[in-house]
Parts: C-alpha cells; sequence; structure tokens
C-alpha cells in the first residue's frame, strides 16, 4: 500500500472540512483531486514562461514551446507512445474519441459499414459514433456484457465476423471497475480489419499502459482523472494514421501553407492541434505524470486493487448491498446498491458524514438498462485513500440504513 | 459549521410517502398525461391526471423501479394527494407556493411543507420539483417531456 500519510498533506484540498467532517473523496473515477506539485507547475509556468507555443521569435515563447512540448514527451513515455509526434493534445477523453470520429471516421466510414461499440462504455465512446453512423447510414453494433460484467467474447466474435471498419472499448469500465483484456480485443478485431480505438480514462490514471503492447491504433485519454487540470488530455494514435487523416479544427497552427482558396497542413501533431493550446493544462499534465512516476503505476494500481477489496469485503457484510462488477480484474471502482434505498438519498446521506461518492448512471445508461437498475452508487479510489476512508464510507451506508430502514428483499 | 440536519430533509412524512407512495399507479380515465425526467440522476416519472370541467377529479404517478429517490416519490405522492378534487387554478397556485418555498420563501400550505428541509440541500430541488413541473406540463395540456434540464427555475 502507499502510504497515505504522507501523500495527503500535497493535496490542499483534503484538508478542507465537510459538514464539519474529514473530507472523504471516493469520487476519482469522476475527478481527482490535485497535488500541490501540480498545482505549483501551472502557477510557475505563468508567473515565469507564460507566452504563446510555437510562433514567438523570442526567448520566452521558446520557454513556453519547451514546456509545452515536454509534456508531450512526458506523456509518450508514461504510456509508451510509438512516437511523441503520436501524442496529440485535446481536452480530453471526449474530445479525443469525437477527433477520431470526426476525421477518421468521416474519411473511413461508409454506407453500409459497421462500427462496434461494447455495452459498458462510456457515453462518450457511444454517442460520437451513433452520430457518425447516423451521418454515414453505418451500423453501430452494441457488444453485450456478460452476468458478471465483462464483454462478451463470444458476441465480440459474432460482430467481427460483420468485418466492422472499427471497434471500440474501454480498456477499464467506469461504471463496473471491469479491466479488460485490451490487448486481445485489439488483435482480435485486428484480425477482423477494424481500427481500434481504446478509452483510456479509466485505465492511464490507474494502471501502466503501454499502447505498443495494446497495440490499439487510437487511445483517447483525460489528465483531470489522473491529478492533472481539467482541459488537459490526449489521443495517442499509430503515426501512419494520423498522417493519413484529415484536420480535425481548421484554424491557426495546424497549417502549413494557407492561400485564398485552399491550404496545406501542419505535421502530425500539430496539424490536430488548431488554435492556441491550453499550455497550462498540458504542464499541469507532465507535472501530474511526473508526480505518478514517482509513485510507481504497479504500485498505484495495487494499492487501489486492495482498497477495492477491502471496500467490496466490509460493503457485502452488510445485509441489503449488492455490489456490481466482476470478482477480478477489476480496478478501484465499487458500484453499489443498498435494498430500496435510491442511491441519490444515498449520496446526500453520505455527503452529511463527508463521504463524497456519485450517484446515478455514470454516463452508461445502456449498461444501466442490462443490470437492470436505474442508478447505482459508485465509490472510486485514488493514491490518497486508504482503509479510514472506506470506514467513514461504510458506517455512512449503515447510517442511511438506519434512517430509511433498509427493505432488503 | 456542521450544516443542515439531515432529519430536516428525511422528514418522517417523506420517509412515510417514500415507502407507501400514495396514488401510485396507472390511471385508466387519465385525459392529461405527462411525463417528467432528471437526467442527472435517471428520475422518471409518468403522471395522469382525469381533469373534469376545471376540477382535478383523480390523478395518479407512476415511476419505472428503481427510477424515483425518496425526495422526488415522496413530492409526487404528497402533490397527488394535495391537489386531488381541487380546481386546476387551486393546484396551479400550490406549484407556485411549491417553488417559491424551495426557493427560499415561506413554507408551502399543509403537508407540502414537508420539503421545508430541502431548500438546504441545493442538490435535490430538482427532485422535490419533478412531479409539480409534470403536473403543470399536463394542466397547460404540453406534450412536450419535462426535463429539469429545461426548466430555468427548477
Amino acid at each position: 500500500m502507499l502510504d497515505t500519510r504522507k501523500l495527503r498533506p500535497e493535496f490542499p484540498i483534503l484538508e478542507r472540512q465537510e459538514n464539519g467532517k474529514r473530507l472523504v473523496y471516493l469520487d476519482n473515477a469522476a475527478t481527482s483531486q490535485k497535488p500541490r506539485q501540480v498545482l505549483e507547475a501551472i502557477e510557475h509556468y505563468y508567473r515565469c514562461h507564460n507566452a504563446n507555443v510555437h510562433r514567438g521569435a523570442y526567448g520566452l515563447a521558446v520557454e513556453a514551446t519547451d514546456a509545452y512540448e515536454a509534456a508531450r514527451t512526458a506523456v509518450a513515455r508514461f504510456v509508451n507512445a510509438w512516437t511523441r509526434e503520436a501524442v496529440v493534445f485535446t481536452r480530453g477523453t471526449t474530445e479525443s474519441i469525437n477527433l477520431v470520429a470526426g476525421s477518421w471516421g468521416r474519411a473511413n466510414v461508409q454506407r453500409g459499414d459497421t462500427v462496434v461499440v461494447t455495452a459498458m462504455d462510456h457515453h462518450s465512446n457511444i454517442v460520437p459514433w451513433q452520430i457518425l453512423c447516423q451521418e454515414k447510414g453505418a451500423r453501430l453494433r452494441m457488444i453485450e456484457i456478460t452476468a458478471d460484467g465483462r464483454i462478451d467474447l463470444a458476441d465480440y466474435g459474432k460482430a467481427l465476423e460483420a468485418k466492422p471498419k472499427l471497434v471500440a472499448f474501454p480498456y477499464v469500465s467506469n461504471s463496473l471497475g471491469t479491466v479488460n483484456p485490451a490487448a486481445q480485443l485489439s488483435k482480435l478485431a485486428h484480425a477482423a480489419g477494424a481500427v481500434t480505438v481504446v478509452d483510456g480514462a479509466q485505465s492511464t490514471p490507474h494502471l501502466r499502459v503501454d499502447v505498443q503492447a495494446l497495440d490499439c491504433d487510437f487511445y483517447a485519454f483525460s489528465g483531470h482523472k489522473m491529478l492533472a487540470p481539467m482541459g488537459s488530455g490526449a489521443l495517442v494514435a499509430k503515426p501512419a494514421l494520423l498522417e493519413a487523416m484529415p484536420p480535425y479544427h481548421g484554424g491557426g497552427e495546424m497549417i502549413e501553407r494557407v492561400w485564398d482558396d485552399r491550404s496545406t497542413w501542419n505535421k502530425i501533431p500539430h496539424k490536430f492541434e488548431g488554435g492556441t493550446p491550453n499550455v497550462e493544462a498540458a504542464v499541469g499534465l507532465g507535472a501530474a505524470i511526473a508526480y505518478l512516476e514517482h509513485l510507481g503505476m504497479e504500485r498505484v494500481a495495487e494499492h487501489e486493487q486492495e482498497l477495492a477489496r477491502v471496500a467490496i469485503e466490509r460493503l457485502s457484510q452488510i445485509e441489503g448491498v449488492t455490489v456490481y462488477g466482476p470478482r477480478d480484474h477489476r480496478a478501484g471502482v465499487v458500484p453499489f446498491t443498498y435494498g430500496d434505498v435510491h442511491p441519490h438519498d444515498l449520496a446526500t446521506i453520505l455527503d452529511r458524514d463527508g463521504v463524497c461518492i456519485r450517484a446515478g448512471h455514470h454516463c452508461t445508461q445502456p449498461l444501466m438498462r442490462r443490470l437492470g437498475v436505474a442508478a447505482t452508487a459508485r465509490a472510486s479510489f485514488y493514491v490518497y485513500n486508504d482503509v479510514d476512508d472506506i470506514e467513514a464510507l461504510v458506517s455512512a451506508v449503515r447510517k442511511a440504513g438506519e434512517l430509511f430502514g433498509v427493505l432488503t428483499s | 459549521m456542521s450544516g443542515p440536519d439531515l432529519g430536516d430533509l428525511y422528514q418522517q412524512t417523506i420517509l412515510d410517502h417514500n415507502r407507501n407512495p400514495r396514488n401510485f399507479r396507472r390511471l385508466e380515465d387519465a385525459n392529461r398525461t405527462a411525463e417528467g425526467n432528471n437526467p442527472l440522476c435517471g428520475d422518471r416519472i409518468h403522471l395522469y391526471v382525469q381533469v373534469d370541467g376545471d376540477t382535478i377529479k383523480d390523478i395518479a404517478f407512476q415511476m419505472p423501479l428503481g427510477a424515483g429517490c425518496a425526495i422526488s416519490k415522496a413530492s409526487a405522492s404528497l402533490m397527488t394527494d394535495a391537489v386531488k378534487g381541487k380546481p386546476v387554478a387551486a393546484a396551479e397556485a400550490m406549484f407556485q407556493a411549491f417553488r417559491d418555498m424551495l426557493a427560499g420563501g415561506a413554507n408551502a400550505p399543509g403537508k407540502l411543507a414537508a420539503f421545508s428541509g430541502v431548500r438546504a440541500f441545493p442538490s435535490r430541488i430538482k427532485c422535490a420539483n419533478l412531479a409539480w413541473h409534470a403536473l403543470h406540463a399536463a394542466l397547460q395540456n404540453s406534450t412536450e417531456p419535462v426535463t429539469t434540464e429545461s426548466a430555468r427555475d427548477f
């Protein structure tokens, strides 16, 4: 386990009190808190190096560009990208996936083609493909999940028989915590001739990611779930695909030459980074990566898996609690319901004890329908959480049971 | 600062109506219906109203299994009790009074005052208002589904 007594003081927000109680932040799958090191990196950037990137002829602009490009190098190293040019900065996972749908998708998906997603995908890895398929007259095929919350490999195999153009899936499910066999899924999809899009929003913060080992074509993630600022994130893609793709947003920076009636495009990744980029977000992401690398991603993963194990064990001891998702191969995401207490009421009651959890459909409505629930409560862990946080969670859940007089059948 | 008490939010009346919602059924004779949706939390309500002249002769509601939190379900239940048999104008006035209460105004009349504690829990005001907005839509004969994201004063 990580030494949370040492880590917690580095996260200023954890010092605040919530309704007179210690803040127990268990909504890390939604967003993470930020350490002093990240906050200071952003402030330092603005205090000492701020200028527009890639265009100034003066020293300050060179420093800003260096800071921005150093963050790109850090991302490339962190996920073992093919090259640093394979890293396109975006506002996060949603924009990354929309970039693939809007550029690669529009250029390659045609009427009658099939695009495959899974029933455990987040709306951000479903809706862009729905929009694309509706525009193109293509077919969207959703892979079913098994009773224990995994991708149904039999159904996956069946879907691949239709020779889809593109297959999209999450590495880790935000609603179930399932860690999917991403390398295997990618290999099968490639054998069927598809390109693969991996939603890495819930994997990048929590386990060691190696996109070359996964051999996916596109990998999307957000910085804000991994200690970095909101509005940071990247699309990591095979360079040959990025080279062949048309631009996504037109504007400054993404061009090579502009004529009255046409333009030529800048090199990758700049071709996809039109306009002034969010340099502070990139710098913050670089600092967050340094923080996580210092902890070691194997240790981060172990820490969260242990917390999830303890949370599942302790919650399951409460009569009437149902925990969703697989028993093993899961990340630090623990979705549950408690008798007939609606998750929203549960979240309100927990909040009175300073315990922040998420309640709702978690942007996975197709999955909720399959689970047969309208909503779940979800506790999700990160590096600063410890067993005391789980005790606070469990005792607040018991309190909710007393208030509501839970009906468990 | 320890903030508002949970007992102010989950008053006994609300817990009771959540556990045993009144008028919780489909109303076959309804001549007005409305759908209410809170897309953030997945709360969904189907409201059935039978209007006879200027009077709400009967009213009932349903929520898909698990699709209503205690606040939204109890609010719908208490609302149906409060407006049943009342003139349409009186129901609209109650809606206004209820909305005003949650916006920080005086308590709404009768048992509806049980929701006064919701004021201290801003994230739950939408839950309490959902059924009332659906009623308003039904009485206006609006066919648009009500969503907590469209009404300005939700």
